[in-house]
Protein backbone atom coordinates (compact mmCIF):
# COMPACT_ATOMS: atom_id res chain seq x y z
CA UNK A 1 0.00 0.00 0.00
CA UNK A 2 2.83 2.39 0.90
CA UNK A 3 4.40 1.67 -2.18
CA UNK A 4 1.66 2.40 -3.96
CA UNK A 5 0.90 5.86 -2.65
CA UNK A 6 4.88 6.44 -3.39
CA UNK A 7 4.19 5.64 -6.70
CA UNK A 8 1.60 7.54 -7.14
CA UNK A 9 2.90 10.32 -5.16
CA UNK A 10 6.67 10.54 -7.83
CA UNK A 11 4.14 10.17 -10.86
CA UNK A 12 1.45 12.79 -10.08
CA UNK A 13 4.12 15.11 -8.62
CA UNK A 14 6.81 14.86 -11.82
CA UNK A 15 3.56 15.81 -13.74
CA UNK A 16 2.78 18.69 -12.05
CA UNK A 17 6.52 20.04 -11.92
CA UNK A 18 6.64 19.00 -16.21
CA UNK A 19 3.25 20.85 -16.79
CA UNK A 20 4.67 23.99 -14.89
CA UNK A 21 8.41 23.70 -17.16
CA UNK A 22 5.84 23.08 -19.83
CA UNK A 23 3.45 25.76 -19.82
CA UNK A 24 6.31 28.52 -19.60
CA UNK A 25 8.15 27.31 -22.25
CA UNK A 26 4.80 26.61 -24.32
CA UNK A 27 3.58 29.96 -23.85
CA UNK A 28 7.42 31.21 -24.66
CA UNK A 29 7.34 29.06 -27.74
CA UNK A 30 3.81 29.62 -28.93
CA UNK A 31 4.49 32.41 -31.36
CA UNK A 32 8.12 31.32 -32.20
CA UNK A 33 8.66 28.51 -34.39
CA UNK A 34 12.14 28.54 -34.08
CA UNK A 35 12.39 28.33 -30.69
CA UNK A 36 10.07 25.86 -30.27
CA UNK A 37 11.81 24.22 -32.92
CA UNK A 38 15.07 23.70 -30.50
CA UNK A 39 13.07 23.44 -27.93
CA UNK A 40 10.88 20.00 -29.28
CA UNK A 41 14.53 18.49 -30.14
CA UNK A 42 16.09 18.95 -26.68
CA UNK A 43 12.90 17.77 -25.20
CA UNK A 44 12.34 15.03 -28.02
CA UNK A 45 16.45 13.81 -26.96
CA UNK A 46 15.39 13.11 -23.59
CA UNK A 47 12.90 11.39 -24.28
CA UNK A 48 14.17 8.86 -26.72
CA UNK A 49 17.64 8.08 -23.58
CA UNK A 50 16.25 5.47 -21.53
CA UNK A 51 15.09 5.65 -18.67
CA UNK A 52 17.51 3.60 -16.78
CA UNK A 53 20.44 5.43 -18.89
CA UNK A 54 18.82 8.58 -17.69
CA UNK A 55 18.60 7.74 -14.39
CA UNK A 56 22.00 6.81 -14.48
CA UNK A 57 23.33 9.69 -15.95
CA UNK A 58 21.50 11.67 -12.80
CA UNK A 59 23.01 9.50 -10.19
CA UNK A 60 26.80 11.38 -10.78
CA UNK A 61 24.98 14.63 -9.96
CA UNK A 62 22.11 13.91 -7.23
CA UNK A 63 22.49 11.32 -5.57
CA UNK A 64 20.07 8.14 -5.15
CA UNK A 65 16.60 8.67 -3.87
CA UNK A 66 13.83 10.38 -4.76
CA UNK A 67 15.16 13.37 -6.05
CA UNK A 68 16.95 11.93 -9.09
CA UNK A 69 13.76 10.09 -9.93
CA UNK A 70 11.30 13.43 -9.81
CA UNK A 71 14.30 14.95 -11.99
CA UNK A 72 14.18 12.14 -14.10
CA UNK A 73 10.48 11.16 -14.36
CA UNK A 74 9.69 15.28 -15.01
CA UNK A 75 12.59 15.69 -18.11
CA UNK A 76 10.56 12.95 -19.75
CA UNK A 77 6.84 14.29 -19.97
CA UNK A 78 8.25 17.64 -21.15
CA UNK A 79 7.80 16.80 -24.66
CA UNK A 80 4.34 15.40 -24.20
CA UNK A 81 3.30 18.09 -22.46
CA UNK A 82 4.87 20.79 -24.40
CA UNK A 83 3.63 19.37 -27.51
CA UNK A 84 0.00 19.59 -26.48
CA UNK A 85 0.32 22.99 -24.68
CA UNK A 86 2.11 24.21 -28.41
CA UNK A 87 -0.94 22.14 -30.20
CA UNK A 88 -3.30 24.02 -27.97
CA UNK A 89 -2.45 27.40 -28.14
CA UNK A 90 -1.82 27.37 -31.90
CA UNK A 91 -5.14 25.76 -32.22
CA UNK A 92 -6.72 29.11 -30.47
CA UNK A 93 -8.33 31.02 -33.86
CA UNK A 94 -7.01 34.24 -34.81
CA UNK A 95 -10.73 36.17 -34.71
CA UNK A 96 -11.15 35.29 -30.70
CA UNK A 97 -7.56 36.95 -30.39
CA UNK A 98 -8.72 40.09 -32.41
CA UNK A 99 -11.72 40.23 -30.76
CA UNK A 100 -10.21 39.91 -27.20
CA UNK A 101 -7.29 42.39 -27.92
CA UNK A 102 -10.20 44.89 -29.55
CA UNK A 103 -11.96 44.51 -25.80
CA UNK A 104 -8.78 46.24 -24.47
CA UNK A 105 -7.31 43.15 -22.87
CA UNK A 106 -3.29 43.29 -22.58
CA UNK A 107 -0.91 40.49 -23.17
CA UNK A 108 -1.26 38.67 -19.34
CA UNK A 109 -4.98 39.33 -19.60
CA UNK A 110 -5.69 37.36 -22.77
CA UNK A 111 -3.60 34.54 -22.29
CA UNK A 112 -5.34 33.54 -19.18
CA UNK A 113 -8.71 34.62 -19.68
CA UNK A 114 -8.96 33.18 -23.58
CA UNK A 115 -5.86 31.44 -24.71
CA UNK A 116 -4.91 28.98 -21.62
CA UNK A 117 -9.20 28.62 -21.26
CA UNK A 118 -9.14 27.57 -25.00
CA UNK A 119 -5.85 25.26 -24.91
CA UNK A 120 -7.41 23.28 -21.90
CA UNK A 121 -8.63 19.93 -23.84
CA UNK A 122 -5.99 19.64 -25.22
CA UNK A 123 -3.62 20.23 -22.01
CA UNK A 124 -5.52 17.87 -19.96
CA UNK A 125 -5.07 15.40 -22.67
CA UNK A 126 -1.19 15.82 -22.88
CA UNK A 127 -1.35 15.37 -18.64
CA UNK A 128 -3.53 12.28 -19.19
CA UNK A 129 -0.89 11.01 -21.86
CA UNK A 130 2.26 12.29 -19.62
CA UNK A 131 0.69 10.67 -16.59
CA UNK A 132 -0.06 7.35 -17.72
CA UNK A 133 3.48 7.10 -19.39
CA UNK A 134 5.48 8.38 -16.26
CA UNK A 135 3.38 5.52 -13.85
CA UNK A 136 4.86 3.16 -16.24
CA UNK A 137 8.54 3.83 -16.08
CA UNK A 138 8.67 5.36 -12.34
CA UNK A 139 8.65 1.41 -11.84
CA UNK A 140 12.33 1.81 -13.11
CA UNK A 141 13.14 4.41 -10.19
CA UNK A 142 12.84 1.63 -7.68
CA UNK A 143 16.81 0.80 -9.26
CA UNK A 144 17.77 4.27 -7.49
CA UNK A 145 15.96 3.93 -4.49
CA UNK A 146 13.32 6.29 -5.61
CA UNK A 147 10.59 4.24 -4.17
CA UNK A 148 6.95 3.23 -5.74
CA UNK A 149 5.61 -0.08 -6.87
CA UNK A 150 9.00 -1.07 -8.76
CA UNK A 151 10.14 -2.19 -5.49
CA UNK A 152 8.06 -4.72 -5.11
CA UNK A 153 8.80 -5.65 -8.50
CA UNK A 154 12.85 -5.79 -7.63
CA UNK A 155 11.70 -7.72 -3.97
CA UNK A 156 9.86 -10.83 -6.30
CA UNK A 157 12.46 -10.64 -8.65
CA UNK A 158 16.00 -10.99 -5.45
CA UNK A 159 13.22 -13.66 -4.01
CA UNK A 160 12.31 -15.20 -6.65
CA UNK A 161 8.60 -14.53 -5.57
CA UNK A 162 6.32 -14.54 -9.15
CA UNK A 163 3.47 -12.92 -6.92
CA UNK A 164 5.12 -10.04 -5.94
CA UNK A 165 6.09 -9.42 -9.25
CA UNK A 166 2.81 -10.09 -10.58
CA UNK A 167 1.50 -7.60 -7.62
CA UNK A 168 3.75 -4.73 -9.06
CA UNK A 169 3.04 -5.26 -12.44
CA UNK A 170 -0.76 -5.22 -12.39
CA UNK A 171 -1.18 -2.66 -9.79
CA UNK A 172 1.17 -0.50 -11.97
CA UNK A 173 -1.32 -1.48 -14.87
CA UNK A 174 -4.44 -0.81 -12.84
CA UNK A 175 -3.48 2.70 -11.65
CA UNK A 176 -2.11 3.81 -15.42
CA UNK A 177 -5.42 2.59 -16.88
CA UNK A 178 -7.48 4.30 -14.08
CA UNK A 179 -6.04 7.55 -14.62
CA UNK A 180 -6.36 7.20 -18.34
CA UNK A 181 -10.07 6.85 -18.07
CA UNK A 182 -10.63 9.51 -15.49
CA UNK A 183 -8.72 12.26 -17.31
CA UNK A 184 -9.91 10.92 -20.70
CA UNK A 185 -13.40 11.49 -19.16
CA UNK A 186 -12.45 15.08 -17.91
CA UNK A 187 -11.52 15.82 -21.26
CA UNK A 188 -14.82 14.79 -23.02
CA UNK A 189 -16.62 16.70 -20.04
CA UNK A 190 -14.72 19.51 -20.89
CA UNK A 191 -15.32 19.61 -24.63
CA UNK A 192 -19.16 19.20 -23.81
CA UNK A 193 -19.18 21.82 -21.82
CA UNK A 194 -17.65 24.04 -24.22
CA UNK B 1 34.61 10.97 -14.84
CA UNK B 2 33.63 10.83 -18.48
CA UNK B 3 37.15 10.37 -19.46
CA UNK B 4 37.91 7.59 -16.16
CA UNK B 5 34.50 5.95 -17.95
CA UNK B 6 36.15 5.92 -21.65
CA UNK B 7 39.52 4.84 -20.15
CA UNK B 8 38.06 1.79 -18.63
CA UNK B 9 36.16 1.12 -22.16
CA UNK B 10 39.52 0.91 -23.75
CA UNK B 11 40.98 -0.84 -21.00
CA UNK B 12 38.30 -3.67 -21.15
CA UNK B 13 37.65 -3.87 -24.59
CA UNK B 14 36.16 -7.12 -24.52
CA UNK B 15 33.78 -7.05 -21.35
CA UNK B 16 32.28 -4.01 -23.29
CA UNK B 17 31.89 -5.65 -26.67
CA UNK B 18 30.23 -8.09 -25.60
CA UNK B 19 27.69 -6.35 -23.31
CA UNK B 20 27.35 -4.26 -26.48
CA UNK B 21 27.52 -7.34 -28.87
CA UNK B 22 24.32 -8.86 -26.33
CA UNK B 23 22.49 -5.37 -26.31
CA UNK B 24 22.73 -5.31 -29.89
CA UNK B 25 21.66 -8.99 -30.44
CA UNK B 26 18.90 -8.87 -28.14
CA UNK B 27 17.39 -6.42 -29.26
CA UNK B 28 17.74 -7.59 -33.12
CA UNK B 29 16.37 -10.79 -32.48
CA UNK B 30 13.46 -9.58 -30.53
CA UNK B 31 12.56 -7.15 -33.32
CA UNK B 32 12.70 -9.54 -35.67
CA UNK B 33 10.74 -11.96 -34.30
CA UNK B 34 8.22 -9.21 -33.43
CA UNK B 35 7.91 -8.09 -36.78
CA UNK B 36 7.15 -11.90 -38.36
CA UNK B 37 4.29 -11.84 -35.67
CA UNK B 38 2.83 -8.12 -36.09
CA UNK B 39 2.85 -7.77 -39.23
CA UNK B 40 0.58 -10.92 -40.24
CA UNK B 41 -1.34 -10.62 -37.34
CA UNK B 42 -2.12 -7.22 -38.47
CA UNK B 43 -3.05 -8.06 -42.31
CA UNK B 44 -4.99 -10.92 -40.66
CA UNK B 45 -7.08 -9.15 -38.39
CA UNK B 46 -7.50 -5.61 -40.80
CA UNK B 47 -10.93 -7.34 -42.48
CA UNK B 48 -11.96 -9.34 -39.24
CA UNK B 49 -13.27 -6.69 -37.09
CA UNK B 50 -14.66 -8.37 -34.30
CA UNK B 51 -11.36 -10.37 -34.39
CA UNK B 52 -9.13 -6.74 -34.57
CA UNK B 53 -11.44 -5.61 -31.86
CA UNK B 54 -10.11 -8.04 -29.19
CA UNK B 55 -6.57 -8.33 -30.35
CA UNK B 56 -6.20 -4.66 -30.37
CA UNK B 57 -7.85 -4.37 -26.83
CA UNK B 58 -5.26 -7.04 -25.79
CA UNK B 59 -2.77 -5.24 -26.82
CA UNK B 60 -3.57 -1.83 -25.03
CA UNK B 61 -3.79 -3.67 -21.97
CA UNK B 62 -0.55 -5.26 -22.65
CA UNK B 63 0.56 -1.17 -23.48
CA UNK B 64 -0.16 -0.42 -19.77
CA UNK B 65 1.90 -3.16 -18.17
CA UNK B 66 5.19 -1.78 -17.15
CA UNK B 67 8.45 -3.38 -19.49
CA UNK B 68 10.26 -3.62 -15.92
CA UNK B 69 7.66 -6.43 -14.97
CA UNK B 70 7.22 -7.69 -18.26
CA UNK B 71 10.74 -8.38 -18.36
CA UNK B 72 10.66 -9.43 -14.59
CA UNK B 73 7.88 -12.54 -14.82
CA UNK B 74 9.88 -13.83 -17.48
CA UNK B 75 12.17 -14.71 -15.01
CA UNK B 76 9.90 -17.69 -12.64
CA UNK B 77 8.32 -18.72 -16.35
CA UNK B 78 11.36 -19.12 -18.38
CA UNK B 79 14.52 -18.99 -16.04
CA UNK B 80 17.26 -16.62 -16.43
CA UNK B 81 19.11 -15.79 -19.60
CA UNK B 82 19.33 -14.05 -22.72
CA UNK B 83 16.19 -16.06 -23.99
CA UNK B 84 13.48 -14.93 -21.20
CA UNK B 85 14.44 -11.15 -21.78
CA UNK B 86 14.27 -11.55 -25.77
CA UNK B 87 10.75 -13.07 -25.15
CA UNK B 88 9.98 -10.35 -23.16
CA UNK B 89 11.64 -7.55 -25.58
CA UNK B 90 9.42 -9.42 -28.42
CA UNK B 91 6.25 -8.72 -26.23
CA UNK B 92 7.05 -4.97 -25.59
CA UNK B 93 7.90 -4.34 -29.49
CA UNK B 94 4.54 -5.95 -30.61
CA UNK B 95 2.23 -3.01 -29.70
CA UNK B 96 3.66 -0.14 -31.84
CA UNK B 97 4.29 -2.49 -34.44
CA UNK B 98 0.69 -3.86 -34.56
CA UNK B 99 -1.60 -0.67 -33.86
CA UNK B 100 0.55 1.40 -36.55
CA UNK B 101 0.24 -1.48 -39.06
CA UNK B 102 -3.03 -1.88 -38.62
CA UNK B 103 -4.30 1.55 -38.55
CA UNK B 104 -2.09 2.09 -41.75
CA UNK B 105 -4.09 -0.61 -43.46
CA UNK B 106 -7.50 -0.06 -42.25
CA UNK B 107 -6.79 3.29 -43.05
CA UNK B 108 -5.63 3.04 -46.79
CA UNK B 109 -7.60 5.55 -49.39
CA UNK B 110 -10.99 3.44 -50.20
CA UNK B 111 -10.90 4.97 -53.58
CA UNK B 112 -8.28 3.55 -53.85
CA UNK B 113 -9.26 0.11 -52.82
CA UNK B 114 -12.59 0.69 -54.92
CA UNK B 115 -10.50 1.76 -58.08
CA UNK B 116 -8.35 -1.41 -57.62
CA UNK B 117 -11.39 -3.61 -57.37
CA UNK B 118 -12.85 -2.01 -60.90
CA UNK B 119 -9.64 -3.40 -62.38
CA UNK B 120 -10.38 -6.76 -61.55
CA UNK B 121 -8.00 -7.72 -58.48
CA UNK B 122 -8.97 -10.03 -56.47
CA UNK B 123 -8.63 -9.58 -52.61
CA UNK B 124 -5.53 -11.09 -52.42
CA UNK B 125 -3.99 -8.88 -54.88
CA UNK B 126 -5.45 -5.61 -53.44
CA UNK B 127 -3.49 -6.89 -50.48
CA UNK B 128 -0.35 -6.89 -51.89
CA UNK B 129 -0.84 -4.05 -54.48
CA UNK B 130 -2.64 -1.51 -52.87
CA UNK B 131 -2.71 -2.22 -49.37
CA UNK B 132 0.77 -2.83 -48.19
CA UNK B 133 2.82 -0.80 -50.19
CA UNK B 134 0.22 2.33 -48.98
CA UNK B 135 0.54 1.40 -45.37
CA UNK B 136 4.36 0.97 -45.54
CA UNK B 137 5.05 4.05 -44.49
CA UNK B 138 3.18 3.52 -41.08
CA UNK B 139 4.45 0.22 -40.57
CA UNK B 140 8.30 1.67 -40.65
CA UNK B 141 6.68 4.38 -38.50
CA UNK B 142 5.81 1.82 -35.58
CA UNK B 143 9.13 -0.12 -36.61
CA UNK B 144 10.77 2.90 -35.42
CA UNK B 145 9.33 2.94 -32.41
CA UNK B 146 9.42 -0.34 -31.09
CA UNK B 147 13.16 -0.35 -31.77
CA UNK B 148 13.57 2.45 -29.57
CA UNK B 149 11.61 1.26 -27.08
CA UNK B 150 13.26 -2.42 -27.08
CA UNK B 151 16.99 -0.55 -26.71
CA UNK B 152 15.23 1.05 -23.76
CA UNK B 153 13.79 -2.19 -22.69
CA UNK B 154 17.69 -4.57 -23.09
CA UNK B 155 18.91 -1.83 -20.78
CA UNK B 156 16.76 -3.61 -17.90
CA UNK B 157 17.87 -6.84 -18.90
CA UNK B 158 20.61 -7.33 -16.60
CA UNK B 159 18.11 -7.20 -13.90
CA UNK B 160 16.78 -11.10 -14.83
CA UNK B 161 20.10 -12.31 -15.88
CA UNK B 162 20.44 -11.13 -19.49
CA UNK B 163 23.13 -8.98 -19.82
CA UNK B 164 23.49 -5.86 -22.26
CA UNK B 165 24.87 -2.90 -21.62
CA UNK B 166 22.93 -1.83 -18.23
CA UNK B 167 24.84 -4.86 -16.89
CA UNK B 168 27.60 -1.24 -16.15
CA UNK B 169 24.75 0.48 -14.77
CA UNK B 170 23.55 -2.46 -12.19
CA UNK B 171 26.81 -2.57 -11.22
CA UNK B 172 27.53 1.09 -10.77
CA UNK B 173 24.55 1.19 -9.05
CA UNK B 174 25.77 -1.45 -6.82
CA UNK B 175 29.39 -0.24 -6.07
CA UNK B 176 28.03 3.45 -6.23
CA UNK B 177 30.85 3.73 -9.42
CA UNK B 178 30.17 6.70 -10.96
CA UNK B 179 32.59 5.73 -14.33
CA UNK B 180 31.22 2.67 -14.52
CA UNK B 181 27.47 3.84 -14.61
CA UNK B 182 28.22 5.87 -17.29
CA UNK B 183 30.08 2.83 -19.60
CA UNK B 184 26.46 1.65 -19.35
CA UNK B 185 24.49 4.67 -19.36
CA UNK B 186 26.44 6.87 -22.26
CA UNK B 187 26.60 4.45 -24.82
CA UNK B 188 22.99 3.21 -24.27
CA UNK B 189 21.78 6.44 -24.60
CA UNK B 190 23.50 7.43 -27.99
CA UNK B 191 22.59 3.96 -29.27
CA UNK B 192 18.46 5.28 -28.88
CA UNK B 193 19.14 8.38 -30.38
CA UNK B 194 21.12 6.90 -33.07
CA UNK B 195 18.07 4.72 -34.15
CA UNK B 196 15.78 7.15 -33.60
CA UNK B 197 17.47 9.53 -36.06
CA UNK B 198 18.92 7.06 -38.31
CA UNK B 199 15.69 5.67 -38.78
CA UNK B 200 14.03 9.12 -39.00
CA UNK B 201 16.84 9.98 -41.57
CA UNK B 202 15.54 6.42 -43.12
CA UNK B 203 11.68 7.37 -43.41
CA UNK B 204 11.96 10.83 -44.49
CA UNK B 205 13.97 9.21 -47.84
CA UNK B 206 12.13 6.09 -48.40
CA UNK B 207 8.75 7.69 -47.55
CA UNK B 208 8.58 11.34 -47.98
CA UNK B 209 7.41 11.65 -51.52
CA UNK B 210 4.65 9.20 -51.00
CA UNK B 211 3.39 11.12 -47.32
CA UNK B 212 3.39 14.61 -49.32
CA UNK B 213 1.74 13.17 -52.12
Amino acid sequence: MEATWQHLLLSVSSVLIGLVIALVLGILCARRPKLYSIVLTITGIIFVIPSLALFALLIPLLGLGFKPALVGLSSYCLLILLRNVVTGLRGVPAEVLDAADGMGYNGWQRLTRIELPLALPLIVSGIRIALVTVIGIATVAAFIDGGGLGTIILMGIDQSYPEKILVGGILTALLATFFDLVLGQAEKAMVRWR
Amino acid sequence: MLSTAFNWIIAHPTEFNRALGQHLLMSAVSMVFALIISLPLAVLIVNRSNLAFGVINIINALRTIPSLAILAIMMPLLGIGLWPSIVALTVLAMPPILLNAYVGLRDVDPDAVEAALGMGMNRGQVLRKIRIPLAAPAMFAGARTAAVQVLAGATLAPFIGGGGLGDFIAVGISMMDMSRLLVGAVPIALLALGTEFGLGLVEKIFFSERNTA
